[in-house]
């Protein structure tokens, strides 16, 4: 007789953490390829699982092997059909070559060849490496709309549902222990007894005594049980649930964008990348997170996605019009109570020069208010970037910007060059601000 | 009553099994191979898992305990995807040289299935593991978990006090060099988890103990001419540290100047590792065909008892039919001689030639022709034999010609190939020859060893690559290898490949930068 085990229930991933250490291994290979895939993708397919080939660097595992196209070998193979000794067969192409550059043999060479899933969890681990997410999350209670019921003790009142069994009998054994409620054991061991005493057929007066004192105790016993009840309403317990608000767990994040003719597929590139990584972002943090398209030239629009990146538009720039056209989709769409307010802004800093006044005004008066958090990001030329880096000059709107950002502390701004600014800004965007959680 | 009878010796009949199910037919079988086919075999412990599982345990090349590292995690990503993709079906069950033999079963398996595994894993391969001269003297059942599960606890308190990424570098240069890392002539020393532990106590001690800076002082004694000097130095040398040596492991092991204690036990843990693989790898044919072997006959033998249904046996024999399909090879699917064909194939035969021999038969194999005692002539072969020595002692004509093996010659530089020999009289000693040569493992692997050190002088690490028949090593991986090699020694490490029958230096490569 063997022994069964039956192993099924054993934790499974074993191997996670052979998985994990093989992936930190190659984790800057993988970001780049993440990197290249997320630039390509669209928005919403940034979360999901990624499929990327095997990264060649870092997973080599050397070992001594003959190389192929030396030395004298011979093989045996089944099957043959018409061929006698001394026959000669052509050489395969490619076989004699294709393995002198020291592949492994047989079916070993495929190994590290081959494409692999990352899941969602492990991208967004590779995307975020370090960045910590900031506590931006609206906590107004009073705002929550929703409640979630949580354990909280117990109480002597309550659903019968909510009886806790437990709980309510091991007052009742207390209660019947201390009130000294006789057990059915006992009564009937007297009853016994009695029957007992009574089968005598000649009972002496001693007997007799004794049977009519033990009737009485019995009387007596049976009446204290039928008293004591073994349960009473005062041993039931109910578990105590309190309502406990959730806070608001669904997010809108803004895309503004201006489209006009000096925004090129480079400017276009940087936006939207990190329109990508605010997406992702809040959407580890939120239930829902829906985002809304808003381009502008002289007027405003909301879009879909592809027209958002994909197609022009020509005209001058007023960016209020974008501010407006949000203002108008929070009214509608919204409301700030029930929504996490996040805006992203882009463009290269073109406004026409009487409007930026007016996006002050809109941000300061109403906007402001009803947002989590704005960014906005300027896109400028590399040449640029090394004289504007440090100052605090620049487009009109740069400087009308700055104003705002002064007032608001959930106002950011910052321009990016290339796509390797984005990483760097938006770490400084979001890990810098856990001091300013709204709400207190 | 005789319908009930008939009825209830039938060990099961749907495909769905419960554990009682397992327990009843393990019985049964166990009936067969001990009572019939005389089989011997380690305590079974038969445990059922689920593919993830089987996955799991793909990745940790079998072992139900391993330490950590990424290139099992690489393997792990890689099976995964083959099965998830369909490519690769899962093996049916994985059977692990321990005692108690255990054996895992998937839990996706029809009865049927469970049942021919059960044969195949619980009675096949545990009889071969127990019964093999390799195994006997090579690898201890009885230790190995022990001694992995104290491997496993070392290495990941290895990765606690000096850092996951030290552990892998060391971990990554020893696994280069694993294939070169067994004993192949002498027994390596019986395993015991707790001596393990006192002789890594005894020599952290030691090396703490004997430390004096002053032997480094003491002045040498020199006399005689240089010539003489460097000769007899040489000699002493390769006589103290036992030049020339095969195991690299175990040379880097005992006399690498720059390792740790505990680097040197991680060392001799891959070691260990590699030696207990060492017998398996050179009894693929033997030990795959041994267990086909096996569940075939006991299963036809549970189908004619009545103990199996009909349809149960057919199940069986699809299966088994996949297991052993050789495609010719002109054959898409052919890429190489499918042991569990060509061992259930000769396996099959030893039983033809003792029962039932041909006068050809007589003329090759006069000890064991028609002498009735397949079962007998059966276990001593698979006690007694590798692959290499199994062919070359057991290939009948019969099966080549039924096999129609024919042998390649393939002679690096000409845009042919010329066919050697073929299954005729002229070509079976020939085609066994090769065919067996194919299966020898130290000829397959490349012959380094270490020849010389001068730890005295420039402490350079002296490797030979004996060359076999001109077959170079491909360069790429030589280098990476050597380099690997080099940050186990330390110092500069050279590689010297001198042709094994003209005794010619054809290069010669060296590593002083890791």
């Amino acid at each position: 007789m063997p022994n069964f085990i039956d192993r099924r229930l054993n934790p499974r991933d074993k191997s996670l953490g052979n998985r994990q250490r093989f992936l930190k291994r190659v984790r800057e290979e993988l970001k780049r390829t993440i990197n290249d895939q997320i630039r390509s993708g669209k928005i919403v397919d940034t979360d999901k699982d990624h499929v990327v080939p095997i990264p060649s660097a870092g997973t080599a595992e050397p070992t001594f092997r003959h190389a192929q196209s030396t030395g004298h070998k011979q093989h045996v193979l089944p099957g043959n059909k018409e061929f006698r000794t001394g026959d000669r067969l052509p050489r395969p192409q490619g076989g004699g070559e294709g393995s002198g550059k020291g592949a492994a043999t047989g079916g070993g060479e495929s190994e590290d060849d081959f494409r692999f899933v990352l899941t969602r969890e492990e991208v967004l681990d590779l995307f975020f490496e370090d960045l910590e997410l900031p506590d931006l999350i609206k906590m107004n209670l009073k705002e929550a709309s929703t409640f979630k019921p949580r354990r909280a003790g117990f109480a002597i009142t309550g659903s019968p549902t909510n009886i806790n069994v437990g709980r309510t009998m091991r007052n009742s054994y207390g209660r019947r222990i201390a009130l000294k409620r006789p057990k059915a054991q006992e009564i009937e061991a007297i009853a016994r007894e009695i029957a007992a005493l009574e089968a005598d057929p000649e009972p002496t007066a001693e007997i007799r005594k004794r049977i009519i004192l033990l009737q009485l105790t019995q009387k007596t016993m049976e009446r204290r049980r039928k008293l004591i009840p073994y349960v009473d309403p005062v041993d039931i317990r109910f578990n105590r649930f309190e309502p406990q608000p959730i806070p608001s767990a669904n997010a809108v994040m803004f895309c503004l964008m201006d489209v006009s003719g000096s925004m090129g597929e480079r400017e276009k590139d940087l936006a939207k990348r990190f329109f990508v990584l605010l997406h992702l972002f809040l959407k580890r943090r939120y239930k829902r997170t829906d985002i809304v398209f808003i381009r502008h030239t002289h007027e405003a629009h909301e879009v879909d996605e592809e027209t958002f990146f994909y197609s022009t538009q020509s005209g001058g720039t007023i960016v209020s019009t974008a501010l407006e056209e949000m203002r108008k989709i929070i009214h509608e769409r919204y409301p700030s109570n029930e929504w996490n307010i996040y805006a992203a802004q882009a463009s290269d800093g073109d406004n026409s020069s009487d409007d930026s006044g007016n996006c002050v005004y809109l941000l300061d008066r109403e906007i402001m208010k009803l947002c989590q958090y704005y960014a906005y990001v300027e896109i400028i030329d590399e040449r640029e970037s090394d004289i504007f880096r440090m100052t605090d000059n620049g487009t009109s709107l740069w400087k009308a910007y700055r104003q705002v950002s002064e007032r608001w502390t959930n106002f950011q701004m910052t321009r990016i060059a290339r796509p390797s600014d984005i990483y760097p800004v938006f770490h400084k965007l979001f890990a810098k601000h856990h001091d300013q959680a709204k709400g207190g | 009553m005789n319908k009930r009878s008939a009825k209830s010796s039938l060990l099961f009949t749907g495909s769905d099994w419960n554990f009682d199910m397992l327990s009843r037919v393990y019985d049964a079988i166990e009936e067969v191979a001990i009572d019939d086919l005389g089989l011997d075999v380690y305590p079974n412990q038969v445990e059922v898992i689920s593919s993830e599982q089987m996955l799991d345990a793909y990745a940790s090349i079998g072992m139900p305990l391993m330490y950590r590292h990424w290139s099992f995690g690489k393997h792990f990503v890689h099976e995964e995807l083959l099965y998830r993709k369909g490519r690769r079906g899962l093996a049916y069950e994985l059977v692990i040289n321990s005692n108690p033999c255990i054996t895992y079963l998937m839990e996706e398996n029809t009865m049927a299935m469970q049942a021919l595994v059960t044969a195949h894993a619980s009675f096949g391969h545990n009889h071969f593991f127990k019964n093999n001269y390799l195994f006997q003297q090579w690898t201890d059942a009885g230790s190995i978990l022990n001694y992995m599960e104290f491997a496993k606890g070392y290495i990941s308190r290895c990765e606690e006090i000096y850092g996951i990424a030290a552990v892998e570098a060391i971990l990554d240069s020893a696994h280069a060099i694993m294939d070169q890392g067994v004993f192949r002539y002498r027994r390596p020393p019986r395993l015991s988890s707790e001596k393990e532990r006192q002789r890594i106590r005894e020599r952290l001690e030691y090396e703490e103990r004997s430390y004096s800076d002053l032997w480094r002082t003491v002045p040498q004694k020199q006399d005689g001419t240089e010539q003489q000097v460097a000769e007899r130095e040489l000699r002493e040398r390769k006589k103290s540290l036992k030049l020339p040596e095969e195991n690299l492991l175990y040379f880097l092991e005992k006399n690498s100047l720059i390792l740790e204690p505990w680097q040197r036990e991680i060392l001799r843990i891959v070691r260990v590792v590699a030696q207990y693989f060492y017998p398996q790898r050179q009894t693929k044919v033997m030990n795959e065909g041994c267990a086909t072997f096996v569940h075939y006959t006991i299963m036809n033998t549970l189908f004619d008892r009545g103990q199996i249904t009909e349809g149960a046996l057919l199940e069986i024999l699809a299966s088994h039919a996949n297991v052993v399909f050789q495609p010719d090879f002109d054959d898409p699917r052919f890429s190489s001689i499918n042991p569990y064909a060509l061992g259930f194939a000769m396996m099959q035969d030893i039983e033809r030639i003792c029962v039932n021999p041909t006068a050809e038969d007589r003329d090759w194999f006069p000890d064991i022709a028609g002498n009735g005692d397949w079962r007998g002539t059966l276990r001593n072969a698979w006690a007694d034999h590798r692959d290499e020595s199994f062919v070359l002692q057991f290939l009948s004509p019969a099966l080549m010609r039924k096999m129609r093996f024919f042998m390649l010659d393939d002679q690096a530089g000409e845009n042919f190939y010329r066919v050697g020999a073929i299954h005729d009289e002229r070509g079976y000693q020939r085609v066994r020859a090769a065919l067996a040569h194919t299966f020898d493992l130290s000829a397959n692997q490349p012959d380094i060893q270490v020849v010389d050190v001068d730890l005295l002088g420039d402490r350079r690490l002296r490797l030979q690559h004996t060359i076999q028949s001109g077959s170079l090593l491909a360069e790429q991986t030589r280098d990476a290898t050597l380099r690997h090699i080099r940050r186990l020694w330390g110092y500069e490490v050279s590689l010297a490949g001198v042709d094994a029958d003209s005794g010619k230096l054809l290069y010669e490569t060296s590593i002083e930068e890791a």
